[in-house]
């Protein structure tokens, strides 16, 4: 019978070897390397040591997108995402049921959509000649050039809208298991709405936020395609977090090793987060 | 449902066994005729160069070749995307196309990594050979000195300049400036005796990138004396009197006298469509300093096409910078044909190759993608000559200046961009950019790989 069990799970076993693990650790060793895409080092890959993370802390660009990265991710992720969509599901907790499915499927709408789409929308809403500079012309304002003036501002918008949905939907499932008699016990001790809301409530869906944080903070640290369409990482380089960053350095300075090293930094910035999360809000997963 | 462990496995070895038969590669046709792969990077819509292709000359190659199959496939990118595909399909003998389209900058990177192969034993046999302009060889020599690349198509750049937005101005027509100052200076004047125009527009935002290095400050350095890599000790130059007075012109130009475009325009990845599809058929830019391919914008059936448009638009060489000696400078690029090593059919790559460069087929091709000829003889043809500008562009290359052919070269330019751009937007000094570039270059290439020139 173990033998059976064995042998029906070495496919999936093999596949995930293949395919998964070896290319992760395939990866974390090429990060000491001087592995390119074209060019000598093509030809001759060398193990170089830690001189890719050297020359990373040495680039003052680097740093610069590691900040950028910081505010990105604290903006469009922490503040935006995650407490707009808690907000969105308080409000829309025990409202009818006809309200809650019409702004549900507003909100989801900007989920469902792909992100290559959603960045294509928020372009032709912001751009030049776009449709909000058409409105605020309409009304007599002076058309301003968001992209170029306010990028950072504007990719963070286009960002909450797009993952908003996600925390709201969690959030809502997470409320609607909190059990009524707790809520009704602490109304009859005499507690007021905040107390409720802070005392009982958040507590108890501690778990669901701690859980969504993480996995919105990874999806963020993740989002490439939204930024590079919108603003290619510019004006400048006021909108090159670190995966527009690693881009750069491996698909257009042809620096694979480089590239790569600078994946392990956005890992561990994320495990780095995902830890400072369940620490703060003292959760266990 | 398998009865043992025996048929499991059986069944996963015929898995295997016939997926792995579906991936491998077939270089014979249904028709028993040898395939014959050609890759090249296609713009999108309008793709000039398969409009060449269809128009007969692959029929004509495949009747003089009855048993090969010419396949053309493009690919639709961007440039930095189309050289990481071609640098991935070249990498394995499965995936690499027979001829493939380089770019004069990739080819030498490229040549390194093994990918190609090089041709000087069938140039030696080839009489054409000779008659490819001399200066655009160095182009296609890589570091070892072999050949790798035969130039099917070349670029000049210069200085764009409005006729009438000049003549308003009292500025001369025809404009031929001597020197650095004199371009500054109209621009100046421009500035002061017309109104709602960009005096001069040059590439530095970032979004525009390789264009910043090669269009801008590369014009500039190179017409100084200076330049990037030094050839002779296989060093790159970090620091140098040229390379800080082309950082001091653009700062002049953008920060200082503030002749150049608003910065929402320069900043943008579109900035050269609207450069010149908006702004110069609108007579509101007098002064662009890019390359001869703008032309084919104003053409009959280009992007903004303008009547007449030699009477209107005038195209400049770029003067050296106190005009010494030539006088006036161009960079040059283009594009080349290859044999990549892992092809298959290398004998008859290199036919095809040839018969692409036979003189008809070569300015065939350069009158429907409106790139200059890199025949020296294709002055003679007079429907090539007609073109507007042709004349002026393909003079320019007389002193044409490459790219350093190393294949460090693209993160250098990166660094470039980077500092240009900063001293553009009144971030860097000319003398903080010129530190700031020397640590960012010694970062890549290693300090033991650059010098400062006196």
């Amino acid at each position: 019978m173990h033998r059976k069990a064995i042998l029906f799970l070495s496919p999936s076993w093999i596949l995930l070897l293949l395919f998964f693990i070896t290319p992760m650790l395939l990866t974390f060793g090429f990060a000491f390397t001087n592995l390119s895409l074209t060019g000598t080092d093509a030809a001759n890959i060398q193990f170089i040591g830690f001189q890719n993370f050297t020359n990373m802390f040495q680039d003052p660009e680097f740093r610069i997108s590691v900040f950028r990265t910081l505010i990105f991710l604290l903006f469009s992720a922490v503040v935006g995402q995650v407490v707009l969509g808690l907000i969105l599901a308080l409000l829309m907790k025990e409202k009818a049921r006809g309200f809650r499915r019409f702004i549900g499927v507003i909100v989801i709408a900007g989920w469902v959509t792909p992100e290559i789409v959603v960045a294509f929308c928020w372009v032709a809403f912001l751009s030049d000649a776009g449709t909000f500079n058409s409105i605020l012309q309409g009304i007599g304002f002076e058309p301003i050039t968001w992209l170029f003036t306010f990028p950072m501002v504007s990719v963070i918008i286009a960002n909450i809208w797009h993952g908003t949905a996600f925390s709201m939907m969690v959030f809502q499932a997470a409320l609607d298991d909190v059990p009524k008699s707790v809520q009704e016990a602490a109304v009859i001790d005499g507690a007021s709405r905040w107390q409720i809301f802070f005392r009982v409530t958040l507590p108890i869906v501690k778990g669901s936020i701690v859980t969504n944080m993480m996995l919105v903070t990874l999806q963020t640290l993740g989002v490439f395609t939204l930024i590079y369409t919108m603003t290619g990482g510019g004006p400048g380089n006021a909108t090159q977090i670190l995966p527009i960053f690693m881009y750069n350095q491996a698909f257009v300075n042809y620096q694979f090793g480089y590239g790569t090293a600078i994946s392990l930094v956005l890992l561990v910035i994320g495990t780095v987060a995902s830890l400072l999360y369940m620490r703060f809000m003292k959760v266990k997963l | 449902m398998w009865k043992s462990a025996k048929g499991v496995w059986l069944f996963m070895l015929i898995f295997i066994l016939v997926t792995m038969a579906a991936c491998s590669s077939n270089t014979e046709s249904e028709d028993g005729k040898k395939e014959l792969t050609v890759v090249y990077r296609s713009p999108g819509s309008v793709d000039s160069l398969m409009n060449f292709f269809e128009s007969g000359v692959i029929e004509e190659f495949e009747k003089e070749h009855p048993d090969i199959d010419v396949k053309i496939t493009p690919i639709t990118a961007s440039e930095g995307d189309y050289f990481s595909k071609v640098a991935l399909q070249m990498k394995s003998a499965e995936t690499a196309p027979d001829v493939v389209s380089e770019d004069t900058f990739m080819l030498n990177s490229d040549a390194n990594a093994g990918y190609l192969d090089p041709l000087d034993d069938r140039i030696a046999e080839w009489e054409e050979w000779d008659n490819i302009i001399e200066n655009l060889k160095s182009g296609v020599t890589a570091e070892d000195g072999k050949v790798y690349g035969v130039p099917s198509t070349s670029d000049s750049r210069g200085l764009w300049y409005s006729k009438e937005l000049f003549a308003e101005a009292g500025l001369p027509v025809p404009w031929e400036p001597k020197n650095w100052e004199e371009v500054l200076r109209a621009a100046i004047t421009i500035k002061e005796k017309t109104d709602g125009v960009t005096p001069l527009f040059m590439q530095v935002g970032k979004a525009n990138g390789e264009a910043v290095s090669m269009q801008t400050l590369e014009m500039l350095l190179y017409g100084t004396g200076d330049t990037l890599y030094d050839d002779s000790d296989k060093k790159w130059v970090v620091e140098s009197p040229g390379l800080l007075d082309s950082f001091r012109f653009i700062s002049q130009v953008y920060d200082v006298e503030k002749v150049g475009p608003d910065f929402s325009v320069v900043m943008s990845g579109q900035s050269g469509n609207v450069a010149f599809q908006q702004l110069f058929p609108q007579k509101k830019l007098a002064i662009a300093l890019d390359g001869s391919w703008n032309a084919r914008n104003w053409a009959e059936n280009g992007a903004a096409p303008i009547e007449n448009v030699e009477e209107k638009i005038g195209f400049a060489p770029m003067p050296t910078q106190n005009g010494q000696e030539p006088g006036a400078i161009t960079m040059s690029g283009g594009w080349a044909w290859a044999i990549p090593s892992k092809a298959d059919m290398k004998e008859e790559a290199w036919e095809f190759i040839q018969f692409l460069m036979e003189k008809d087929n070569s300015i065939n091709r350069s009158l429907t993608d409106g790139n200059l000829n890199t025949r020296t003889d294709a002055v003679e043809v007079e429907e090539y000559v007609n073109r507007p500008f042709a004349k002026e562009s393909q003079a320019y290359l007389e002193n044409a200046q490459f790219r350093p052919a190393n294949d460090k070269y693209p993160a250098v330019s990166t660094q470039l961009q980077t500092v240009v751009e900063a001293i553009a937007t009144g971030k860097l000094t000319p003398e903080d950019a010129v530190q700031q570039y020397k640590a960012g270059v010694e970062r890549v290439v290693g300090k033991e790989n650059t010098k400062v020139a006196e």
